[in-house]
């Protein structure tokens, strides 16, 4: 069974709408890459999976029970097995990076600081970044805050790990090190929704691939599938432009 | 004209006067003090109630806007007058310092709550996410994450907004407060002239006006410091 | 509470309080007006004017926006007076204005300055266009883009600010509002509609003033 089950969702940014009867499934343990031009939907669907984009129609379901995103303890407990990480400003600002680690789990979760404190300590040695701890934001690398930014999540023990698109906004020589950090945790068995432009990590990586266009699921399937074999016409315009990617001259 | 004036200076500045001057002085500083004080608590408030993510009440938005847009279009002259006459037409007699102050805290209120509207808007809308995402109540996501990052757009212009409402207690001396104008009106009356008067008050008002502003940049110096959590 | 509002006795003189709104808008377009001549020579002074001119020119903006209007009005009415000249309040009370204002258009209009892109000019020599060229369609759309929205502002801030003239028996709104008020003593009542005319006049200001800098000058921002 679906650990996340997506059923048919809509929603609009006003009067636009951006998602139109969305479904997939994401079972325990899965990584699932939802891939597609921009504007295709892929970040709303994130975001109205943790609520902060309402939906107009359709149903989510965490773990078998449908989620109330009007009932705020329905919203709290979704939000409490689900963690998101934005494309940028993740961190908070005026917080040091162990700050920002332990103070979901304090002020949320009300555990114990000297605890929480450990745990984040070694959250942050897992990403690489014991050495930054008691460093701004500010005074860190991109590459480096998105890694302090996905133990934030971590510190949560998410059943469910969101990424949007967590290295677009990376300077090319620092998206390696996070897709590494997310490959680790993909090892450790942790149930994903990551949403990028990185088609040869997501082939790597993710056991099933989701291919939106304008709103709508065009193509769902294993990587091999929907990124070398596609069957629909606009999955197929896609790839090939994928695979263009790597600049070469056009063949006269 | 000048030899005149230079006569007057002596006894310009004679013990009585200076203390008078002084005293009026403090006046002008305790109503912009308390005003201010009280005055950004309310704005504070205002903004919150304005701000969607944080009080999502309609009707109390809309006083809060309608309030704001009341007191910001208003000259200061008439806001002190509708205050006096107001209150003296719910049956209570204030005393002029009541009524300034009163009216330098409506002022304040308003003014003080689009800074801290615009401060709190200026906050990227991903750091209020995160915060919501992880739980965060919605007192939790101002107090630890928005308003700490907030404060470095809100101060700058609260504090020239203090020198502003500084300058507006000069208007207080139409209803007797005996604040710095009132005491320049005093000194023409007791026959110096008002050039020396009204021109020594307006230097006492630049004298004020900038050590404020030397105050406000070393706190601003103080602040750019990062907090730690 | 024991107040009975009687604005019958009020109604009467609207159309003077009226006239007193007209008077106000004189009032402010004049030292709006020529604060923004002041306003702009301090401003071209301070950017180009050899170093010599230049402190002095910062210490008069310093310092006329760190004092108090009122006192400007009663320095120059009382003062002048004691001088044997008799300046009418209506002129006092603008030249009063008039020299704040021109601190606070010339911070503006200096804002305005600093804000023309170094890469804009540079860009516009490289295809040719001679320095009247790029003055005009460069140099001044960008400035008024960057300048119409402050400037506007602070003409709606100097029409409260005539409010001031008052005290020196200028016959603006509130000037008219004191007369009405010695003559009828129903003082709540006048300066609630006093107070209504002078919002409805700022609505109205702020109005036209969106409309002229969107349609006329294609200016999209909010004023006041």
């Amino acid at each position: 069974m679906s650990f996340l089950s997506i059923t048919e969702i809509d929603a609009s940014y006003g009067a636009v709408p951006v998602l139109r009867g969305v479904s997939l499934q994401v079972a325990r343990g899965q990584v699932v890459g939802l891939i597609g031009p921009s504007g295709s939907g892929k970040s709303s669907v994130l975001r109205a999976i943790t609520g902060l984009l309402r939906l107009t129609a359709g149903e989510v379901a965490l773990d078998g029970s449908a989620v109330d995103y009007a009932n705020p303890a329905s919203l709290r407990a979704l939000r409490d097995r689900v963690a998101i990480v934005f494309q940028q400003y993740n961190l908070f600002q005026n917080m040091t990076a162990l700050a920002n680690v332990t103070l979901a789990p304090i002020l949320a979760k009300r555990r114990d600081h000297r605890e929480v404190e450990a745990e984040a300590m070694a959250l942050l040695e897992k990403v690489g970044l014991a050495d930054h701890m008691r460093h701004y934001p500010r005074e860190l690398s991109g590459g480096q805050q998105q890694r302090v930014a996905m133990a934030r999540a971590l510190a949560l023990k998410p059943e469910l790990l969101l990424l949007d698109e967590v290295t677009s906004a990376l300077d090319p020589e620092l998206v390696n090190e996070v897709l590494d950090t997310i490959g680790l945790l993909a090892a450790d068995g942790m149930t994903m929704l990551i949403v990028s432009h990185e088609m040869a990590f997501i082939r790597e990586v993710a056991d099933q691939v989701v291919f939106m266009d304008e709103g709508r699921v065009v193509e769902t399937g294993p990587p091999q599938h929907v990124l070398d074999h596609p069957c629909s016409e606009r999955a197929q315009r896609f790839a090939a432009k994928i695979l263009r990617r790597q600049w070469r001259p056009k063949t006269p | 004209m000048l030899h005149s004036l230079l006569s007057e200076l002596p006894r310009f500045f004679g013990p009585y006067n200076l203390l008078f001057l002084a005293q009026a002085i403090g006046v002008t500083i305790a109503l912009t003090i308390v005003g201010c004080g009280i005055g950004y608590n309310f704005g504070f408030a205002l903004a919150l109630l304005r701000v969607q993510r944080i009080i999502d009440i309609p009707p109390l938005r809309w006083s809060a806007i309608g309030f704001v847009e009341l007191v910001r279009r208003l000259p200061f002259l008439v806001l002190l007058f509708l205050v006096m006459f107001g209150f003296q037409a719910g049956g209570y007699t204030l005393t002029g310092m009541a009524v300034a102050c009163i009216t330098i805290i409506l002022r304040a209120a308003a003014i003080a709550s689009e800074t801290v509207r615009a401060g709190l808007e200026s906050v990227h809308p991903n750091q209020w996410d995160a915060a919501a995402t992880m739980n965060l109540s919605r007192l939790d996501q101002l107090r630890h994450v928005v308003l700490p990052q907030a404060w470095r757009v809100i101060l700058p212009p609260a504090m020239i907004q203090f020198i502003q409402l500084l300058k507006a207690t000069s208007i207080a001396s139409q209803i007797s407060v005996i604040e710095l104008t009132y005491a320049g009106k005093i000194m023409n009356q007791k026959g110096f002239s008002a050039t020396l008067s009204y021109g020594t008050v307006l230097i006492l008002y630049y004298v004020l006006c900038l050590a404020v502003e030397r105050v406000v940049r070393r706190m601003e110096k103080r602040l750019v410091l990062p907090q730690h959590h | 509470m024991a107040y009975s509002f009687h604005f019958s006795q009020v109604w009467p003189f609207l159309p003077y309080l009226l006239g007193g709104a007209w008077v106000t808008v004189e009032l402010a377009a004049c030292a709006f007006g020529g604060g923004a001549l002041f306003g702009l020579l301090v401003a071209i002074g301070i950017e180009s004017a050899p170093g010599w001119l230049r402190g002095p020119l910062a210490f008069y903006r310093s310092f006329f926006t760190n004092t108090p209007q009122l006192v400007k009005i009663l320095l120059i009415f009382f003062g002048l007076g004691e001088l044997g000249w008799f300046v009418p309040p209506f002129w006092a009370a603008v030249f009063g204005l008039l020299l704040a204002e021109s601190a606070y258009l010339a911070e503006i209009f200096r804002a305005g300055f600093a804000s023309v892109n170094r890469a804009e000019l540079d860009a516009a020599e490289t295809i040719g266009l001679t320095r009247m060229q790029t003055l005009r369609h460069v140099t001044l759309p960008h400035l008024l883009q960057t300048v119409f929205p402050p400037l506007a502002n602070q003409f709606i801030v100097s029409i409260l600010y005539t409010s001031l003239g008052a005290i020196i028996g200028v016959e603006e709104l509130t000037g008219r509002a004191f007369n009405v008020d010695s003559q009828t003593f129903r003082s709540l009542e006048i300066f609630i509609i006093v107070g209504v005319l002078y919002v409805a006049l700022t609505l109205v200001s702020t109005a036209v003033l969106y409309g002229f800098g969107r349609f006329v000058l294609g200016v999209r921002a909010r004023i006041f």
